[in-house]
This record gives structure tokens, sequence and C-alpha cells, in this order.
């Protein structure tokens, strides 16, 4: 992991936004926004629902072209695809809401197996080392108890893992979660957080995840990047978690509330546009409770 | 029991060419709907292989008129059918249903119309029923060639990309990201799917041959877990009701009305249904056994969250 650093231009980081605006048909849906993360970094994405989180995610993928501004994954632009192929895939990437039909022909180390070769032609046809690999790596992520289950079968909770076990078992550098934690039970959230951190912290990767809640990621950030309305607030849980600083970028007053170590944003008393704090209301941030921001 | 085989296994059977040829190219048939209707089942794409089948009946009822072997009209219009689908954008998930029931709606009133101008110009409803509900006994042994071909190409063609449509399926957007062109593999997909129904056509039907498609795979996705396993079941299934079909036809020669064998299709289709139904009577032992695992991994887990949840 510490070898691959050298090969980066400027000093060690792996991902670099700088001024992302995006704008799809008229509408702005990012503006300006920046941040860098490198490697070992735990870092939240975190914003209201449609604030502009997975544009981010889908920007620093390739997925989404910016309107204007730069990303650099790893020192190159995400796109140019033989640069990335010669590499390896440097970002993993699980996505949001994945709905697995039962009877989809995948057992849990068959999805994994697809995270080594799925790009490749031909029949996966048995393979002693991707084997072994994929047990290794479903073991790192607590799934080895159901590798021969059907995905479709599993719960939220053990779908996650799986697929984290999929982003994870070709070495990525960088690993993107959109909302993995939405629509898990307390305790699932908390055992995918657990591993998240120990990967971050054992392995050096760098986690960039988003959630609609803060407070079950609140113990393992190390920093935030709070997205509203489109644009991005950057800092340690400190510097951005403040009535000023939330307030400036909603465009109206909030309230950051510290409520028996959770936090809790209010919205002002106009919240009339999609993205404002308003929207906060609904979200199930009084549900967790997991320590101090 | 001997009799019963020396019924099922009429005398004359093996020494019959058309019987012969029906059981060569039924194999291949049966294997590629097989292996190919895993991925119509797994992508949500039925309906898509219905519609084509519409569209090649318009194709196989209008090649009857030129003159032409049905075949190439079921697979000039399965084809051009595949491409408009992926035009209109068959794989948006919004756009499918609409766009699939367009094209369908199409092809079938061309359809009606040929099959009238063949039986008004024929004075038989030979042709109706030939394309409709498949000839798998009068195959001309000049195609025979074509259609083993044909099926091998659609077969190496999922066989190849079977492992991106794998990923495509779970994720369009994880494939994307690894640098699958996903909209190109699902056209290449599309392209096998029509090959494979026109040639399921030739067997037992336009009408009929998203039977052996999806009903054989339907089948191996309830029984088998992995995909290679998924795909050997679901040719194996189609390859039996094929052949029990083709020798249960052979046999309703001598059942009233005596001297016109029952139609091949029926058999092969009711086997189809029969073998989908008693993968229901199978009891989802593997899935239980998979359930109280993941409860211990559970367990384990938890394990681990104790030690986050106790330096919170």
């Amino acid at each position: 992991m510490t070898s691959t650093s050298a090969r980066l231009p400027r000093s060690d980081e792996l991902l670099r936004l700088d001024g992302i605006s995006v704008r799809l048909s008229g509408r702005e849906i990012l503006n300006d926004v920046s941040f860098a993360i490198r490697p070992g970094e735990f870092t939240g994405l975190i914003g209201p629902n449609g604030a502009g989180k997975t544009t981010i995610l889908r920007v620093i993928l390739g997925l989404q072209p910016p309107s204007s501004g730069t990303v650099t994954v790893a020192g190159s632009e995400p796109g140019q695809r033989p640069g990335r192929r010669r590499r390896g895939p440097v970002v993993g990437y699980v996505p949001q809401k994945l709905l697995i039909e039962p009877d989809m022909p995948l057992r849990v180390r068959d999805v994994v197996a697809l995270g080594v070769d799925g790009n490749r032609l031909g029949l996966p046809l048995p393979s002693r080392a991707r084997r072994d690999l994929v047990a290794e790596t479903l073991r790192a992520v607590g799934a080895d108890g159901y590798a021969d289950a059907r995905v479709g079968e599993l719960s939220g909770g053990e779908q996650q893992r799986v697929m984290i076990a999929h982003a994870l078992i070709s070495s990525p550098r960088l690993l993107l979660l959109d909302e993995p934690l939405a629509n898990l039970d307390i305790r699932s959230a908390r055992g995918i957080v657990a591993i998240l951190a120990r990967l971050a912290h054992e392995q050096r990767i760098a986690i960039l995840i988003s959630a609609h809640d803060m407070n079950p990621l609140a113990q393992v950030m190390d920093r935030i990047v709070y997205v509203a309305a489109g644009r991005a607030a950057v800092g340690s849980s400190e510097e951005v978690l403040r009535t000023d600083v939330l307030s400036n970028l909603y465009g109206q007053h909030v309230d950051v509330l510290h409520v028996h170590g959770r936090v809790v944003i209010v919205a002002g008393e106009d919240d009339e546009d999609t993205g404002s704090p308003g929207d906060l209301d609904r979200q199930p941030d009084t549900v967790y409770g997991s320590g101090a921001a | 029991m001997e009799h019963f085989f020396h019924y099922l296994f009429a005398p004359g059977l093996a020494s019959s060419g058309p019987v012969r040829v029906a059981l060569l190219v039924g194999t291949v048939v049966a294997v590629t709907s097989g292996v190919v209707g895993v991925f119509t089942v797994t992508r949500g794409q039925s309906f898509a292989g219905h519609a084509l089948a519409d569209v090649a009946t318009t194709g196989g009822s209008g090649a009857f008129l030129i003159g032409l072997n049905q075949f190439w009209g079921f697979l000039a219009f399965g084809i051009g059918a595949a491409a408009f689908l992926e035009i209109i954008g068959v794989q948006r998930r919004r756009g499918r249903d609409v766009a699939t029931g367009v094209v369908l709606g199409a092809g079938l009133g061309l359809a009606a119309l040929f099959l009238y101008l063949d039986a008004a110009s024929t004075s038989t409803t030979g042709a109706s029923f030939t394309v409709l509900f498949g000839s798998i006994f009068v195959i001309a042994s000049s195609t025979v060639p074509a259609l083993i071909a044909s099926g091998l190409i659609a077969l190496l063609v999922v066989v190849v990309l079977s492992r991106v449509l794998l990923l495509s399926s779970l994720s369009p957007d994880i494939a994307a990201v690894r640098g699958v062109p996903v909209r190109a593999v699902g056209a290449a997909y599309l392209i096998a799917l029509a090959i494979s129904v026109s040639l399921s056509a030739v067997a037992i039907g336009a009408v009929l041959s998203t039977a052996l498609l999806i009903g054989p795979a339907a089948t191996a996705l309830r029984i088998a877990r992995g995909p290679v396993r998924a795909m050997a079941v679901s040719a194996l299934i189609g390859v039996v009701a094929t052949w029990l079909g083709i020798l249960l036809a052979y046999d309703s020669y001598d059942w009233p009305p005596h001297g016109h064998g029952w139609p091949v299709s029926f058999f092969i289709v009711a086997l189809v249904v029969i073998f989908y139904l008693l993968s229901y009577l199978r009891r989802p032992s593997r899935s239980r056994s998979a359930r109280t695992a993941s409860g211990a991994a559970g367990a384990h887990s938890r394990s681990e969250e104790g030690a986050c949840s106790a330096a919170s």
C-alpha cells in the first residue's frame, strides 16, 4: 500500500476534487465542491437526501462528468480507461440500495468472485487461488458464515457486508459507499461501521461513506464533507457542525444541537426549497445514539 | 415395464430420418434456450423475449409468403426487433414496458395479415400451424447446418459474456465503473436472445418459443444456486423435455384420432410446465441451512460490534 504512493504526482492524496460543479438540464446539482482524501482516512459525506451526495460519488467514479472542475483519483482523471486497467481498480464502490431478487443465481461467494474478474470474458471456472481469496475476504467482513447462500435471500445488513467484500477483494485504495447504513437496524449498522473503521485503520484504505445521518459514524469519522443544496463544507466535526457554518451552507438559519451526545440539525422558520434543512426533520437523526460528535 | 419402454421407444424411432433430425435440432435448441434463458430471467427480460417471438412470427409468416424457410424470417425479424428494442431503450427500466408493448402489437398485427395471405394463397392452414406451433418433424435438411450454427453462435455469445452479464445484472453502475461497456453487452445479449427465440420458434412454434426459453431457466433457478450450475441444469431440463416430447409425439401417431400425431410442441411445453411445478415440491432445505449459518455469523459479528459500542 505504501509503495504505491510513490506514483502519486503531488503529496499523498488519493483523491482530489477541485471546484466540481454539476448542472443537469439547467438545474444546479453541485456548486464548487472541493476536498481531498488521503490513505487510511475515514471521511463522512453527510447531508440530507437530495443534497448531491450520490452525484459527488458518481463524479468520482467517472459515471457523471462534471460541468466544471477536475477530479483526480490517484493521480489521474477517472474515465481514462486504459490507465485505470493497467493500475487495477483503485476505487471500490458499494452502490446505494441494491435490490437483489431472490432468484438471482448468485451465491455470496459468486458475488464476491465477480469483484475479482466480473469484467472479464469467459465462464467463471473454478480456481483455487480465487476461492481462497474469496474466503479470506468474506472472513474480513464477517460474512463467511453464509458464503453458499443466495445473495438475494440475505437481509439488508448481510447484503451490505457481501457488497463490501465484493468491492474489497480487488484491493482498492479508496472505498466509496453510498448510504450503506440506510434501512439497517442499529446493530447491523454498527457492525458495518466497525468493519469499515478496521479497514481504514489496518489496511490504510481510504473510506468515503455517504449518509443522511451522521450519528452512527460519529466515532470513526476523521473528517466530514457536509453537503447541503449542492455546496459542501469540509473539515473536522468541530469545524463543520456549527450553527454559523451550516447556516451559511444551507443559506438560511439552522441550529446545530448536541442532544444526549447526538448531533441534531434543526431548520429555521422558512424552508421553501428542496434540500433545505426542513428535510432533516424527517430524517431518522434521533433514532441512533452513538456518542458525541 | 419392458412393455412401457417398448411402447415409449416405438419401433422405427431410431431409423426414422425426421426423428433423428428432430432430436439433433431439438437438442441444439434446448441447450441454447436453456442457457440464454437463465440470463433472460435474471435480467428480467422475459417480456422482451416474448416480444421478440411475436415479431419473429411476422418474419416467419412473411418468409412463407415469399417461399423462404421460416427460420430466416424468424431470424431476420427477431434480430431487427432486438435492434429496435435496444434503440428505443429496452435496457432502461422505464422505457422497457412501453417499448416492448409497442413492438409486440405492431408485429402481431402484420403476422395476422401474412398468415391470412399464406392461407389464402395455399388454401391450407399448414403455414399458420407451422409458424405458430412449430414443425420439428418437417425441418428441411438444408436448414439444419444453419440452425446448428446459429445455436452455437448464440451459446458462444452468452457463455463468453456470462460474467459481465452477471455483473451488469447485479449493478450496472459497478459494471460501468469496472470498465464494462454495459450497453454494448446488453445489445449483444439481445441479439443472442433473438437467435435463441428464432431457433425455439422453429422447434415448437413462435407462439410457444418463450416456453422453452423461460420454463427450464425458471426451474433451474429454483434448484441450482450458482450461475454455472443454473445454466447446466436449465439446458438439461430443456433437453430432457424436448427428447421426451419428441418420443411422445412419435408415439402419439397411434393415439386417437388415429394416424395423426399430436403436436410435439404440446408435449414439450407440457413437460416444461410439469418440471417447473415439480420444482415447487422440493423442500427449500439448503435455503434454511443458509439462514441458520447466517444467524451464527450474526453472532460472530456481534462480538466485534461489542467492541464498537463499548467505546461509545
